[in-house]
């Protein structure tokens, strides 16, 4: 079979992005050195090769960022809606022009296909601009009162799985909304982020109304406990976050949180067989399984059971794996050793308690951090990999037998983010829809995201929502 | 008055399950007017009543947010019916726990009764104010619709014992969710009478749950509870609430942090409707029809 499929090499081109070999502190419009002259490596995950130096942000660092920031908010807010919009479509445009270069330098930092930085990265994050771009004039017609007020300086701390993606879901609506922002991008990939402030001077956006701080956890709490930032938003795990929160207790920061998720893909037995085996691989292995929202349990209709595994099986020996660069690759390199070590982990702990594991037959390229795609069935609730969030390219596989035990094991999660539901019927659907806790229920489709769209969790996946309308409240002082 | 008889006083105890209960603790403690002189004793919750009051909203959850929003609205259309057959004994109870004269303790009854007609017309508006349908760039319908975020602590306002505690818990049961009350601690009496209101107003027991007590004593398990959801923190001073807050980042419960209010009998903004509910999002295929459509 494997050789019917054979597909020679065809890598995009690193030549587009030029990456340079320091990178400093994005700090009022300028790059900096930090305060200590510390700096870190920014490797690819792929094959370990180092990409850049960065500056290491201190305390002073974080200080000087959340002065300018200060500073440019007094301008900032102070501007006429209709003039920050066009800051922002500038931007979006200037995204979409530099798409390409950006979408392979996500792919170098982060590891991810490029299949997946051109094809949805990247459209996603020109396409929040363009949308929170069309609020910051019309933010009176929005549901929060005549004359809505920005909040101040934003601190924001993202993650390494969508690491553009994210930073356009925290930048666009802070500023459309008048606020300017102190953005920390994730200690293992700073690069986009460096690369949006070059796109800020591009776009001729005022001194300090972006500020980029790069760095590790310490950071990143620096940044969330100043005194002068007024709102933060942080994406990441749940047990920073809840960090976050006792950090913030007290004070008058507004707080929004996306944390993590174990998401239930459901599958009834009238399901189409063949969209749910493409939902569920979607599901698990786009992004090799990094995301907060992943179908990371495969709760299916127990008569249904052998044939749809079955059916998975044969469409997991289709994924190529490798060369992230390569058009033709599904699944990328895990993002870094350290997650690499935990998902190992944690997979190993599955098959300990008696899960029974499977991949198929792939062989992993020798330097670099990956994980074959693996799915583990006979998993039941108690197990850690039906409770734990991996984060990385590892279905389990629980089965049911009615649709109320289907909800009520899709439930028992202390997360609540997403969920999905496969089956031909509406009024199931409708009915299971209503009955799950989590923020984003997909029906027979997974892993859509639109601007308009309001993502984030219930329970422990966090609090507020990022997309749509409902994103511009994040940034109001309502 | 005649001074020939000998009134009757009444019990006061808490509100649990649709039940009234006295303190698991046995406990009560000594309620005064603002001259100090005896009103009544009150319960003086344990943590033990706490808990047992959130597995009551808990287990009254399902049915009450399950319920239509426009049965809601009806049943809490009712509790402003059956208030204002009340009047005079709340007038009488809110002169005595907030030291007011005659007329202003009937200006704040009255602000009252209002206050539960204006939340009982919203159970049906919020949803289509706060969600609908959203233009995704794809063969998607994509909607967002509100749901109630589950079992809500709430610490009613230490001055305003009648209209500050309904202010409070009247959004937070139009929305769909249920409630435990912490009652004003100097002032429980006017909320503990509410629960009698609530107890004939067709309001299933455990949607609202009344609690009197020690603030501090009561708030500090429910704040670290891990079935409790959210958590208003009006009727905590500045310490207590950085303290509950802190322990409430423990589940990552939704918080609203007190902030002082001159005037409770101002018409509220959504704020309070708004900040106990979920954003739930729906995507659904819509499928094509193929390009040529219909011309009509």
């Amino acid at each position: 079979m494997a050789s019917a499929f054979e597909y020679a090499p065809a890598p995009e081109s690193r030549a587009v992005v030029d990456i340079a070999p320091s990178y400093g502190l994005f700090i009022d419009g300028e790059f900096t050195e930090a305060a200590d002259g510390k700096v870190f490596k920014t490797v690819s995950p792929s094959s370990e090769e180092v990409l850049s130096e960065v500056a290491e942000a201190t305390e002073a660092d974080v200080d000087r960022a959340v002065a300018a920031a200060r500073k440019a908010f007094e301008t900032w807010s102070a501007l006429p809606g209709a003039e920050r919009a066009k800051y922002l479509f500038r931007i979006a445009r200037i995204v979409q022009e530099r798409s390409r270069e950006l979408a392979v330098l996500e792919t170098l930092d982060n590891g991810k296909p490029i299949k997946e930085t051109r094809d949805a990265d990247l459209p996603l994050v020109a396409a929040h601009f363009f949308y929170y771009a069309g609020w910051a004039d019309k933010l009176e017609h929005a549901g929060f009162g005549p004359a809505p007020r920005p909040l101040g300086v934003a601190g924001q701390v993202i993650p390494w799985n969508f690491p553009l993606l994210m930073l356009a879901w925290k930048i666009a609506p802070a500023l459309a909304t008048g606020n300017t922002v102190v953005l920390k991008p994730a200690e293992t990939t700073p690069l986009s982020a460096l690369f949006f402030a070059d796109i800020c001077r591009q776009a001729g956006l005022p001194k300090g109304v972006v500020n980029i701080v790069t760095g590790d956890g310490r950071t990143g709490a620096a940044l969330v406990a100043h005194p002068g930032v007024d709102k933060v938003a942080f994406t990441g795990s749940t047990a920073v976050g809840k960090e976050i929160a006792r950090t913030l207790a007290g004070t008058r920061k507004k707080l929004t949180l996306e944390l993590g998720g174990k998401g239930a893909n459901i599958v009834f037995d009238d399901a189409p067989i063949d969209q749910a085996v493409e939902g569920i691989v979607s599901g698990i292995f786009f992004n090799q399984g990094q995301v907060c929202c992943a179908g990371s349990r495969l709760l299916v209709q127990e008569s249904i059971h052998d044939e749809l595994l079955d059916r998975l099986k044969r469409r997991l020996t289709t994924l190529r794996l490798g060369d992230p660069l390569d058009k033709n690759t599904d699944i990328g390199a895990i993002n870094s050793a350290e997650q690499l070590a935990r998902i190992t982990a944690l997979a190993d702990q599955g098959e300990a308690e008696g899960a029974e594991r499977w991949s198929a037959p792939c062989e992993l390229p020798s330097a670099g951090y990956w994980f074959a795609p693996t799915l583990f069935t006979g998993v039941t609730q108690a197990h850690t990999i039906a409770r734990d969030e991996i984060f990385g390219p590892v279905l389990s596989v629980l089965t049911f037998r009615t649709p109320d035990e289907a909800v009520a094991k899709a439930n028992n999660t202390p997360y609540g983010l997403s969920a999905g539901i496969w089956t031909e019927k509406g009024s199931r659907i409708l009915a299971v829809a209503n009955k799950l806790r989590a923020g984003v229920i997909w029906s027979n489709t997974f892993n859509k995201f639109d601007p308009t769209s309001p993502f984030g969790g219930y329970k422990e996946s966090g609090f507020g929502r990022e997309g749509g309308r409902h994103g511009l409240e994040a940034y109001l002082d309502v | 008055m005649s001074d020939a008889r000998l009134s009757v006083l009444k019990t006061y105890k808490l509100y649990v399950g649709g039940k009234f209960p006295r303190s698991e603790s046995g406990r009560v403690y000594e309620v005064t007017d603002v001259k100090g002189d005896w009103l009544a004793n009150a319960p003086l919750s344990s943590r033990k009543d706490a808990r047992d009051a959130v597995v009551a909203a808990r287990k009254a959850f399902g049915g009450w947010s399950g319920a239509t929003a426009y049965n809601r609205g009806q049943v809490l259309y009712r509790v402003a019916e059956m208030l204002e057959g009340r009047r005079a004994q709340f007038v009488h109870e809110v002169a005595g726990a907030e030291g007011l004269s005659k007329s202003k303790a009937a200006a704040v009854v009255d602000a009252t009764i209002d206050r539960w007609v204006w939340y009982a017309g919203w159970t049906d508006k919020i949803a289509q104010v706060v969600g609908g349908a959203n233009p995704v760039a794809g063969p998607y319908f994509n909607l967002s619709s509100p749901e109630p975020t589950g079992v809500v602590a709430v610490l009613a306002p230490q001055e305003s014992s009648f209209l500050g505690l309904v202010s409070v818990l009247a959004p937070v049961v139009a929305t769909g969710n249920t409630a435990v009350v912490v009652a004003s601690e100097r002032s429980p009496l006017p909320a503990l009478s509410l629960a009698e209101v609530l107890a004939t107003s067709d309001v299933p027991g455990g949607v609202v749950n009344i609690l009197s007590g020690r603030t501090a004593e009561i708030a500090a398990p429910l704040a670290a509870h891990q079935d409790v959801n959210a958590i208003d923190l009006a009727g905590a001073d500045e310490a207590l609430a950085k303290e509950l807050e802190t322990a409430a980042a423990d589940n990552l419960k939704r918080v609203v942090r007190p902030q002082p209010v001159d005037d409770w009998s101002a018409t509220p903004g959504l704020e309070r409707l708004t900040a106990f509910l979920e954003t739930k999002t729906v995507w659904h295929p819509t499928g094509a029809l193929g390009a040529a459509g219909s011309s009509y």
